[in-house]
């Protein structure tokens, strides 16, 4: 069996520890996920933070916004890495997903992942 | 006037200039004066994909961007004119004083050698040196992330 895939959330602010805290309580699924925040980065940085948390393993790399620093560091430092995948307006209805799924590729992982996520916004 | 802000912030086009900024100033345009950028197809891709639909995009190099300014000025667009360093906006302002007079320090973040003025914003002294020399040359220098923040002067950053 391959190794199982990493994911990695980058968001503004304090967002990511708090959705990777939130997902692993309800899950009790602890170490796959790795959050990433845009606190006090420029470009550079930020782009070397999202490469420390992928740390060469095939990850799904979540992002909040679908534009801006956070997703401009996800795809500029991952566009050569084969084995990774990013997903925008992570939620946590997606991250829930994902980590019961990590034995998958990272792009069926990131395509469930995303569909689950789709699938959570609804007007009750 | 359709220059409306001239802008340092090394994230260039991220949440704060385009939502922050566009909401208050009601911009048209945003223009990236960034020699990198400006070379790589694949990056201003990424960036146009950070805008709204009503507001429009261009990139230039610095040189590129010193010869236009007076074309944006005279555009009626309102417009950011964005760098990601302060040797950009300083190389602006020494080819248009006029259109580049208030220049706003949006986001320089932490490097070695650098110290924290603000959260948000960290220098060199010889960093701060050289935007005292812009002062010193007529321009207006001011931090302010967002326009709901009060802004500081740069004699308060020393």
């Amino acid at each position: 069996m391959s190794e199982a895939l990493r994911g990695v959330v980058v968001c503004h602010g304090k967002l990511a520890g708090a959705l990777v805290e939130a997902a692993e309580s309800i899950s009790g699924v602890t170490g796959a996920l790795v959050p990433v925040s845009n606190s006090g980065c420029d470009r550079d940085l930020l782009e070397q933070r999202v490469a420390d948390a992928v740390d060469g393993h095939t990850a799904v790399v979540f992002v909040d916004l679908a534009s801006g620093s956070c997703l401009f560091a996800a795809l500029n430092r991952l566009r050569a890495i084969p084995g990774a995948r990013v997903v925008t307006g992570v939620n946590l209805a997606m991250l829930m997903d994902f980590v019961f799924h990590r034995d998958l590729t990272p792009e069926a992982a990131a395509e469930r992942a995303a569909a689950a996520g789709a699938k959570a916004i609804r007007i009750p | 006037m359709p220059i409306v802000l001239c802008r340092v912030d090394d994230r260039l086009i991220h949440g704060q200039v385009v939502v922050g900024w566009g909401q208050a100033l009601g911009i048209g345009r945003i223009v990236l004066v960034d020699d990198q950028v400006a070379g790589s197809d694949w990056e201003q891709e990424l960036y146009r994909m950070a805008v709204t639909p009503e507001i429009t995009i261009e990139f230039a190099t610095v040189a590129q961007g010193a010869v236009a300014l007076q074309r944006w000025q005279e555009d009626p667009r309102r417009t950011v004119v964005l760098t990601g360093d302060l040797d950009a906006m300083a190389a602006l302002y020494r080819a248009d004083p006029v259109a580049v007079h208030r220049i706003n320090l949006g986001g320089i973040h932490h490097r070695p050698g650098r110290r924290e003025r603000l959260p948000y914003l960290y220098l060199t002294d010889d960093e701060l040196r050289r935007l005292q020399a812009l002062e010193a040359a007529g321009a207006e220098v001011s931090a302010q992330d967002l326009p709901t923040t009060p802004p500081v002067s740069l004699r308060s950053l020393g």
